[in-house]
């Protein structure tokens, strides 16, 4: 297992390099499947150093599930979005939300703020480094407490239980 | 033959809702009032736009050439990637020269209303990034 985590510090990171490589010279043989397997090893060699620790996931079930919600969320919040802009008799109430954040791990974090910003009208404009709190824009909101409550609930509770537990 | 025709016009449908949305996209980005509220049109509308016409070019060249592609698919990867982190930036960055915004906004966010001399950045020394402190934050440091 030493050895083996050794060779492989991120597994998955090194799974989706391979299927990469794979997809970027379009076609499947064994040459390049060798050579992908190479690069999928090496690189994460070479950078590991540079990442932050990758807390272990605990339920791969629930990170497809999220990963699911989240994309449907973005086709909805896309057309929402289409909507509000070419809508003229809409008023748009912007707002910036403080978000206080329960999560701990900066690579949590960061996987937060990126759905964040891909979902339903809001963008994070800014990481407070004390790992404390996002800075949210939103687009069209009632008040700053819905958008907290809706984040948590669709988004950073799911992340919890996947990564943190 | 009738399979053809079906698939022609989900072709043609997924091409011309996806242009839509790149076009309604880019035209939020000409319509909104302050940067903030700008950068929501790219980020998404524009993402589901491409999304939709990768799909109709993933059907497309798949049905033309009779085996799946699946390139289509790293297009949309990187983008996924590259659409949050750019729109990150780009707000950070407006934060960073304190950008105007649109007066109806709710919130104030210490980043650009604290007093710009009360602030001092300071060095974070786990990544040697710098940090900006909210005025709360500012003055509990002061306390200790």
């Amino acid at each position: 297992m030493n050895r083996l985590s050794r060779w492989f510090p991120t597994p998955l990171l090194s799974l989706v390099l391979l299927i990469v490589w794979l997809l970027l010279v379009n076609g499947l043989s064994v040459g390049q499947l060798l050579l992908g397997t190479f690069l999928a090893i090496s690189i994460p060699l070479f950078t590991y150093r540079f990442w932050d620790t990758q807390p272990r996931i605990q339920r791969p079930w629930l990170l497809i599930r999220f990963i699911v919600i989240v994309l449907l969320d973005i086709v909805t919040s896309s057309i929402q979005v289409a909507w509000l802009i070419i809508n003229p008799k809409r008023r748009m109430r912007p707002v910036f939300v403080e978000y206080p954040l329960t999560l701990k791990e900066p690579f949590t974090i960061t996987l937060l703020a990126n759905t964040i910003s891909l979902t339903p009208g809001t963008v994070t404009t800014n990481v407070r480094l004390d790992k404390s709190s996002l800075l949210i824009h939103a687009l069209d909101a009632g008040t700053p407490e819905e958008v907290i409550e809706q984040i948590r609930e669709r988004y950073e509770m799911p992340l919890k239980e996947i990564y943190e537990c | 033959m009738t399979l053809y025709v079906i698939l022609e016009a989900v072709i043609s449908l997924l091409l011309i809702g996806g242009a839509t949305f790149a076009f309604i996209g880019s035209m939020g980005m000409a319509s909104m009032q302050d940067f903030f509220m700008r950068l929501h049109g790219p980020t998404k509308a524009t993402t589901t736009g491409i999304g939709c016409i990768l799909i109709g070019s993933m059907i497309y060249f798949g049905v033309l050439d009779r085996k799946p592609v699946v390139q289509e698919l790293l297009i949309t990867l990187f983008l996924f990637i590259s659409a949050p982190v750019s729109a990150h930036l780009l707000g950070k960055a407006a934060l960073h020269l304190k950008l105007e915004r649109a007066e109806k906004t709710q919130g104030s966010p210490a980043e650009i209303d604290d007093d710009a001399n009360s602030i001092k950045p300071e060095p974070y020394p786990e990544h040697g990034r710098t940090l900006v402190l909210t005025r709360k934050e500012l003055e509990e440091k002061q306390r200790q």
